[in-house]
């Protein structure tokens, strides 16, 4: 019989620290099925019968949050044996205000006071034998991060589990909620078992518009709670809710000693300068800078570089050994077995180019991840979100969703893994779907080759690229934030900023690891499939009267040239229904950078510089200024390359979401870059036709959809039946 | 009447009323913001909303249109 334990407490509490420390690396991280929220499990160290759940961190048991959600449902639906509620002893009165909910689960509970090494520090006290007494459960002294008292919480656990019986309880509010209580307890059918009467009757008492999912019979209850509403002048949700506290309050005056006078603490000295009014944007900056410039410009450059060029390329030299690139070594075992042509371009331009296109980014993800996590673990995140909320909240996005925004001006993939440090779903969400609006390094050549083609390299060209990449995320803020998917969550800003602490190695360590192998694992799959599926498109056609493999220079050929032809027609509305310029985008899906060099082959040149000069004069005779830079805002907004969207497939963890992102931001790159070329032409040579109706049409649209009225929900809208457990 | 938005910063406050409904002021009230309780304000941000607020002994920021439904005296 194995016994499951669930681990219960605020964010920031040590939870994840304690839970490592219990399970060591016997975990298993997935998702609660039908959300993104994190779901890990593992087995106690030396006992393998022992699993330990660990809920995500959360406040209450409201329903209006995701966590909240999730976890209440696992609670009350899969009911495990036990509850290890950790709870942070330098900020207890908080915590046990989620304790006091947990207790009336009727499942036995276990108290690990964390922190202790702390609250000794400061001088504090806390009576853990009278806290104990009062609260009516067994309550023990750790600390997670040096690893005291853990295995002692873990044994008491087990112990309590065995009992299967939960301590009656002890926290009593005033004789009138009591008396109201007991009389809705009483209405509740026999499908409810004695010990979570409690819990049930007081959801029903806080209008919780969630409960009734999980009851057979609903009772009516409006009439107790106008009772006591009318008595206690004041709703049931606040009344309730001031019980707690009042009741935790005389529980802290009994039990806890603060050390008198009112020092600042360290992190408050740090606070003092990170969040002061005039240096907390340098700071910020300075913050970003170093993030920037170490997980991008840098150190990050250098691991994409010899991933890519190396490991996947050419070959890489260690110590002035030359070391082969793996296309090199595999190509030459090929060329001894004399492969088949085919096969031999399948093996090393299909899947090996596809394998190396998902490990090519890990080394530069890990280094961005190493940051992440300390920043999240020491609390910076927090004040990052503080200090940014003012601006972005305007567009429907939190302030922690800068950091994924600016690691996408460098690569898009990383930016949207980044979108993980932030805990609002609809937040978390929207910050997927635009993050890659913003110029990506792929991208600049595109910039560059349309800037010196077109424009005879005019400075304006780059920089209205970022005006429009910013633009299409503001407006897609706004807009997004007002359709039915999105309006649908409330998003509180009711943030904690947690104590400075330094996070240990091993924990930022393991976060690190955890997301690379989540991005590995998850993503890896779509972009291997789609890298090898476009190289069967580019690499097979028709030639001299037969179907079969092609040269490089002979893609016009190929069968995504075909396809290519039927697509273009699409495209003529925007400016550019050639079907070179068409193919050229598809490859872009590949990788960006990929659209000048495909365009370099369809013009006649084998091998073209980054920025195609080459071609510049033969692509300035083929299309107008005005086409050229509808294209350009094309593949700017439109799908990034397969490695992004198999990152955003994994950040959304839902295929109807990932298609509503691609699709959104397909739709959005097609009616923006339709706009500039029928508005433009129009400006240019007074041409007027459906397209400029369409464009204008476009433009009315659009200003409506920013400007529409909307309000914002009060309710969280999640399936419960979807949403709920599910342990396997 | 007066609400924490337009408590400036270093003074300290006692709650006297929670105005609003829903998930914003459940949250606020979760999060230890109830009739009777101290604030004291903290400091605002660098760009001016949100402020940073003491309650029960742990740093708490909250933006100001969300201050707006908490009167105080």
């Amino acid at each position: 019989m194995s016994v499951k334990i669930a681990l219960a407490g605020n964010p920031n509490c040590g939870k994840t620290t304690l839970f490592n420390g219990l399970t060591g690396s016997n975990q298993f991280v997935g998702n609660w099925p039908g959300v993104t929220v994190e779901k890990k499990e593992g087995r106690l160290k030396g006992k393998k019968d022992v699993i330990i759940m660990d809920l995500p961190g959360i406040y209450s048991l409201s329903p209006y949050t995701l966590e909240e959600v999730v976890a209440r449902n696992y609670l009350i639906g899969e009911r495990p044996d036990a509850i290890i509620n950790i709870v942070d002893g330098t900020n207890i009165e908080r915590n046990l205000y989620l304790s006091t909910q947990l207790m009336e689960l009727g499942i036995p509970v276990l108290m690990a006071v964390n922190m202790m090494d702390v609250v000794e520090k400061s001088g504090d006290k806390i009576n853990v034998s009278k806290l104990s007494e009062s609260l009516g459960c067994e309550v023990v002294e750790i600390s997670a991060l040096k690893g005291t008292g853990i295995m002692k919480a873990a044994e008491r656990a087990v112990a309590l589990a065995n009992q299967k019986k939960a301590a009656p309880k002890v926290h009593k509010f005033a004789v009138r909620v009591e008396n109201v209580l007991e009389a809705v307890e009483n209405k509740l059918g026999s499908d409810i078992p004695e010990e979570q009467k409690r819990f049930f009757a007081v959801k029903l008492l806080e209008k919780d518009d969630k409960i009734g999912e999980q009851m057979k019979n609903v009772p009516d209850v409006s009439m107790e709670i106008a009772l006591l509403e009318k008595e206690m002048e004041d709703d049931t949700e606040s009344i309730i809710t001031n019980e707690r506290y009042v009741y935790i309050s005389s529980i802290i005056d009994q039990c806890c000693t603060k050390a008198g006078k009112e020092t600042l603490t360290k992190s408050d000295k740090i606070d003092k300068v990170v969040t002061n009014r005039w240096l907390a944007l340098p700071v910020f900056a300075l913050v970003m800078i170093l993030v920037y410039t170490v997980s991008v410009t840098t150190v990050g450059a250098w691991a994409t570089d010899w991933a890519n060029d190396g490991v996947f390329g050419d070959g890489w030299s260690l110590f002035g050994l030359e070391i082969p690139g793996i296309p090199v070594l595999v190509e030459g075992v090929l060329d001894a077995v004399s492969c088949a042509d085919w096969l031999k371009g399948l093996i090393l331009d299909g899947i090996v180019a596809g394998v190396g296109a998902v490990l090519g980014f890990v080394p530069q993800m890990l280094v961005l991840f190493i940051f992440l996590a300390f920043l999240e673990a020491c609390g910076y995140m927090a004040r990052v979100a503080f200090i940014m909320d003012r601006i972005f909240r305007k567009f429907g996005l939190s302030g922690k969703s800068f950091i994924p925004m600016l690691i996408g001006s460098g690569c898009g993939v990383p930016g949207v893994m980044a979108s993980r440090t932030i805990e609002n779903d609809r937040d978390r969400k929207m910050t997927i779907m635009t993050t890659t609006f913003v110029p990506c390094g792929a991208k600049l050549p595109i910039i560059a080759l349309i800037a010196g083609a077109l424009f005879g390299g005019a400075w304006w060209v780059a920089p209205s690229a970022y005006f429009v990449g910013i633009a299409a995320i503001i407006c897609s803020g706004i807009i997004l934030k007002k359709t039915k998917m999105f309006a649908g969550d409330p998003a509180p800003f009711v943030m904690e900023l947690p104590a400075y602490h330094m996070p240990t190695a091993g924990n930022v360590l393991r976060s690190m690891w955890e997301r690379g192998w989540s991005f590995i694992k998850k993503a890896g799959t779509i972009i291997l499939l789609s890298t090898i599926v476009l190289w069967f498109l580019m690499s097979f056609g028709w030639s001299e009267g037969s179907f079969g493999m092609l040269e490089a220079q002979q893609l016009d050929s190929s069968i995504l040239a075909a396809l290519g032809g039927i697509f273009a027609p699409l495209f003529a509305p925007l400016g550019w229904g050639d079907w070179k310029m068409a193919v050229a985008a598809i490859t872009g899906l590949i990788a960006k950078e990929n659209v000048v060099g495909t365009i370099g082959i369809l013009f006649g040149v084998a091998e073209v510089a980054e920025d195609g000069a080459e071609i510049w004069e033969q692509l300035a005779v083929s299309m107008s200024a005005i086409a050229a830079y509808s294209f350009l805002v094309f593949n700017l907004l439109c799908a990034p390359c397969f490695a992004a969207m198999g990152a955003i497939k994994r950040e959304m963890n839902n295929t109807k979401w990932f298609w509503f992102a691609i699709g959104y931001q397909t739709v959005l790159a097609y009616a923006v870059s339709l706009c500039v070329y029928q508005i433009g032409m129009l400006c240019s040579s007074g041409i007027f036709g459906i397209g400029t109706v369409a464009a204008f049409l476009l433009v009315i649209g659009f200003i409506y959809l920013l400007f529409r009225p909307y309000k914002e929900s009060a309710a969280l809208k999640v399936n419960m039946k979807k949403a709920a457990v599910g342990t396997k | 009447m007066k609400t924490l938005k337009e408590i400036s910063c270093g003074e300290t406050v006692k709650v006297t009323k929670l105005t609003g409904e829903g998930p914003v002021r459940r949250r606020i009230m979760d999060m230890g913001i109830t009739k009777g309780v101290e604030v004291f304000v903290r400091k605002v941000a660098p760009l001016g909303d949100p402020v940073e607020v003491t309650v029960r002994g742990y740093e708490l920021s909250l933006r100001k249109a969300d201050a707006e439904m908490i009167q105080v005296e």
